[in-house]
């Protein structure tokens, strides 16, 4: 990921970021971003509500 | 009454008929924690005055006649992730060492110690319980008893390597994508996941609210059905608690397997790990009688969907600290907590929404069966500060990887039980049950069946 997509990123929740840990969460967000796009690559009907209070 | 090989059913008999006194017992298990925790690094607390507080009142109820509790007596711990009256609840972290004391314990320990059980201490964690290893930065790594050079697993390490040593027979921990199932199955203990909201989490620190779940740890099946039994039921402070009354297990654990469709789960649960973790699976499946196998669908984007759920929330939970004093989190979990801050709203929200859909592709597994069986690890035990290891010749990093078995199932709050596999390894495994929400009693009748067919491990003694 580069530095400037990054800070964009960081700008955006205003959580400035330690030289020293930029390497170690731009490598965690681009594996999150890669696990994102498996998810909005899943069939999910449109109607599906989100579930963030969950009733199993 | 020899503490260490002894079960919480046991000893509640014992202390309930008079036969063996609740102080001794807690005298006998403090001493253990003294002459062996050091080596394993379990306890972050030991309560020593209040034990023996408690072991005495337990006693003067049994010799006044009055009713102690079903778990009248039984020493037992819980992750420090659970408020307990008189200390910072450190959930594994510096930042809240600087917390003030917690004023009154969480809603399971007082279930626990309303029943008669006795709280012995807290256990070591994950910082956060962001971690499947328990090696935490601040407070060292907990060891595995079956190897000391090995992890315990986490991020409830402590609760299953102190019930591994045989320093309580019961022990609280916590699971958001596998942290009571892995750990349980890599010291060789049992551990119960319930239904999602059905043990309350008043009182404990959240890593990932919509995925968390509390549970117990224990040495027998009649021990996790009887703490279960105690734990669960509805409670109007844990905002995710369900309504729904309690339904006892222990009773029915001598029903036997009669009725209960079981199958071992395919595809995704039969690559990706060791021969030996697969091959417990179908020890376990030949013991049971069971040919039958069904596949689970799109676990992959399932466990992608739980690890956004799970950082995003987790990042969110602890964002004022992250902003003011990144520095102070353990190295260990920091970098992903601040990726999981950062997350788009728009990746949280679709892996909820693939959350509600792939509950109804789980609901049509369970149409079709009532018991699944999976490995609950890939592996053994890793050694302590080992980051990556190789399956089927890639290299992936353990700390996910190991998870990879348990997470799509907490994801949709499924209720699973890890029944430990003893002789295959010098090392402990474990096979993980599941079923439909609320079947808790159905996964212990099974494990009851297992553990019937000598599946279980032994305590470690030295």
């Amino acid at each position: 990921m580069d530095e400037a997509l990054l800070d964009r990123f960081a700008a955006g929740v205003d959580l400035p970021l330690d030289p020293e840990h930029r390497p170690g969460v731009a490598e965690a967000l681009e594996r999150l971003l890669a696990l994102a796009a498996v998810v909005a690559a899943a069939a999910v009907p449109d109607e599906v509500e989100p579930a963030p209070v969950f009733e199993p | 009454m020899k503490l260490v090989t002894t079960h919480a059913t046991e000893i509640a008999a014992a202390v309930r008929a008079g036969q063996a006194r609740a102080h001794a017992l807690v005298t006998a298990a403090l001493e253990a924690i003294s002459a062996r925790d050091p080596a394993l690094n379990c306890f972050t607390a030991v309560l020593a005055d209040r034990a023996l507080a408690e072991a005495a009142q337990v006693d003067a109820a049994v010799a006044a006649g009055r009713d102690p509790g079903p778990l009248a007596g039984v020493p037992f711990a819980v992750k420090n992730l659970f408020d307990v009256a008189g200390l910072s609840t450190l959930a594994g972290s510096r930042i809240n060492r600087e917390h003030p004391p917690a004023r009154r314990d969480a809603a399971a320990v007082r279930r626990l110690g309303n029943a008669g059980a006795i709280l012995l201490g807290a256990l070591n964690m994950d910082e956060y319980a962001c971690g499947f290893t328990t090696e935490n930065s601040h407070y060292g790594p907990t060891r595995n008893p079956h190897d000391p050079s090995r992890v315990a697993g986490g991020s409830s390490g402590g609760s299953a390597a102190a019930v591994a040593a045989g320093l309580v027979p019961l022990a609280l921990g916590s699971d958001t994508n596998g942290s009571i199932r892995v750990p349980a199955a890599l010291c060789g203990v049992f551990g119960l996941k319930p239904t999602y909201g059905r043990i309350s989490r008043a009182g404990t620190v959240l890593f990932s609210p919509s995925l968390d779940h509390v549970g117990p740890l224990a040495r027998s099946v009649a021990d996790l059905a009887l703490a279960f039994d105690v734990l669960h039921g509805p409670d109007p402070a844990d905002p995710v608690a369900r309504p729904r009354p309690p339904e006892p297990c222990l009773p029915r654990l001598t029903e036997g397997m009669d009725g209960l469709r079981i199958a071992v789960a395919d595809g995704h649960f039969r690559r990706g790990g060791d021969p030996e973790a697969l091959e417990a699976v179908g020890r376990a499946a030949t013991a049971l009688g069971v040919r039958r196998g069904i596949e689970v669908p799109q676990v992959e984007v399932a466990e992608a969907a739980a690890t956004i759920i799970t950082l995003a929330e987790a990042g969110n939970v602890h964002l004022r600290n992250l902003r003011a004093r990144a520095r102070d989190f353990d190295p260990l979990t920091r970098d992903r907590l601040l990726a999981g801050a950062l997350l788009p709203a728009s990746a949280y929200l679709q892996a909820q929404r693939f959350r509600g859909w792939y509950r109804a592709r789980l609901r049509a597994v369970f149409d079709e069966v009532d018991v699944l069986l999976t490995p609950t690890t890939p592996c053994v035990a890793p050694l302590v500060g080992t980051a990556r290891m190789v399956v089927g010749g890639t290299e992936v990093a353990i700390r996910g990887h190991i998870g990879t078995y348990t997470r799509a199932f907490s994801f949709v709050g499924l209720p699973c039980v890890t029944v430990p596999v003893r002789d295959l390894a010098a090392l402990p495994l474990g096979v993980q049950l599941v079923a439909a929400p609320y079947r808790e009693a159905d996964l212990l009748r099974v494990a009851a069946a297992l553990e019937a067919q000598g599946f279980t491990a032994e305590p470690v003694l030295a």
